[in-house]
């Protein structure tokens, strides 16, 4: 724990941030590249049709890892928007600031591949069900938190302000991921579960679908990172290390 | 309490202050919340008469017909406790198929049949080649029609 604390209170500062991602981003982005590359393939290729939808499973390859990935840049969000409050970290609010783009793009994206696939399947682009409407909020969400933290001329006031936003929409998270089982949605359940232990996708549609969760994953860590750094040095840039790195 | 205490006190009663308040307003509207009714409601009568609703639910083996030469189509919806007699005039979407989910948008006429002006098909939550599905119906007949619309 002494280690961890230890390693988190160094993280916070900085010029040990920035020095820390600069070598960090490539092993993100080179392995994120490499599985993308092989899970399109995977997907897009070998990976068999299914025996109701045909061709427009393929859309899950993209739309599943995009839709996970959402909700789990909401709820970091959050998380370093609360470090950001209580332990007066200013690098955990450069954080959030970095993701809610990110955030904003996938959720987008989750939903235009949302739509595309339940035109084929469902009959129609959009419904206003539990899940899709809960889902809509998320998007709102990103882009008020990123509205608010502009909304003051005092970087420090807009932190806290989008901080307390981010915390207090973090309720919605449980809400899209329970909506298809607390409701009747047009929707389908999730496939997986981590209580069960059970899979509805076949193994050969189970593999690409990992792969793209991993590189995307990665590729988002990566992109966080930059973000992250980009916010520093805007955030810095009156403070004597950041010459020193960019002089160098 | 140091202020990071108070700060870390602030932020959780402000989290289980919000987490109830969207669990009570949405226990509240009970009626919002529903896409779709199931067939027991419908029977039990959870709808108003000429009010406009969507019946969700499974289309019945064997219960598909269509008047010849026309779009008129005639099947059951249930949810494998009660059955309501869906009727319909247009194109279907393509996964419609007996044993499938689905949601109908219309209401009920005066003989208690569901008069549908919109159809969506219901995704389940699998997802395989046509060959393991080919499989697991001529190993396990019952999975392939689970009771779950």
């Amino acid at each position: 724990m002494n280690a961890f604390m230890n390693w988190f209170y160094r993280m916070a500062s900085p010029p040990h941030f920035y020095r820390w991602s600069g070598t960090a981003i490539p092993w993100f982005l080179v392995p994120a590249t490499v599985l993308a590359v092989i899970g399109l393939y995977l997907a897009l290729v070998t990976s068999p049709t299914d025996y109701q939808m045909g061709d427009t499973v393929r859309i899950m390859y993209v739309h599943v890892p995009v839709a996970w990935l959402s909700l789990m840049c909401y709820t970091s969000m959050a998380v370093a928007s609360a470090i950001g409050l209580i332990w007066r970290i200013k690098l955990a609010h450069a954080v959030a600031a970095a993701i809610a783009p990110a955030g904003a793009s996938l959720t987008a994206l989750a939903l235009f591949t949302g739509s595309l696939w339940g035109k084929p399947t469902w009959g129609t682009y959009w419904v206003w069900d539990a899940r899709l409407t809960s889902y809509l909020m998320l998007l709102f969400l990103f882009a008020g938190f990123a509205l608010l933290r502009n909304a003051f001329s005092d970087v420090q006031r807009g932190d806290r302000a989008a901080a307390i936003l981010a915390i207090v929409g973090v309720v919605n998270i449980p809400i899209i991921h329970y909506s298809v089982n607390w409701w009747n949605t047009l929707h389908q359940p999730a496939s997986f579960s981590v209580t069960k232990g059970q899979a509805g996708i076949d193994s050969s549609m189970l593999w690409p679908l990992f792969t793209m969760l991993f590189a995307v994953t990665l590729y988002l860590v990566a992109l966080v990172l930059m973000r992250t750094r980009n916010e520093v040095l805007i955030r810095e840039r009156r403070k004597a290390w950041i010459k020193e790195v960019l002089v160098k | 309490m140091t202020p990071r205490k108070e700060r870390m006190t602030a932020v959780s009663i402000l989290l289980i202050a919000v987490s109830l308040a969207t669990f009570f307003g949405l226990r509240g509207c009970d009626n919002l919340k529903e896409y779709f009714f199931d067939p027991s409601e419908v029977v039990a009568g959870a709808v108003k008469k000429d009010q406009e609703f969507r019946l969700g639910g499974m289309v019945k083996e064997n219960s598909f017909k269509r008047t010849a030469g026309s779009l008129d189509v005639r099947f059951i919806v249930t949810d494998f406790a009660e059955d309501v007699i869906v009727r319909y005039s247009g194109l279907l979407p393509d996964l419609f198929r007996e044993g499938q989910g689905v949601v109908a948008t219309g209401r009920l006429n005066d003989a208690g049949e569901f008069e549908a002006h919109t159809i969506f098909a219901k995704h389940d939550e699998n997802y395989m080649p046509p060959e393991v599905a080919e499989s697991l119906k001529t190993q396990h007949p019952a999975k392939t029609s689970e009771p779950r619309p």
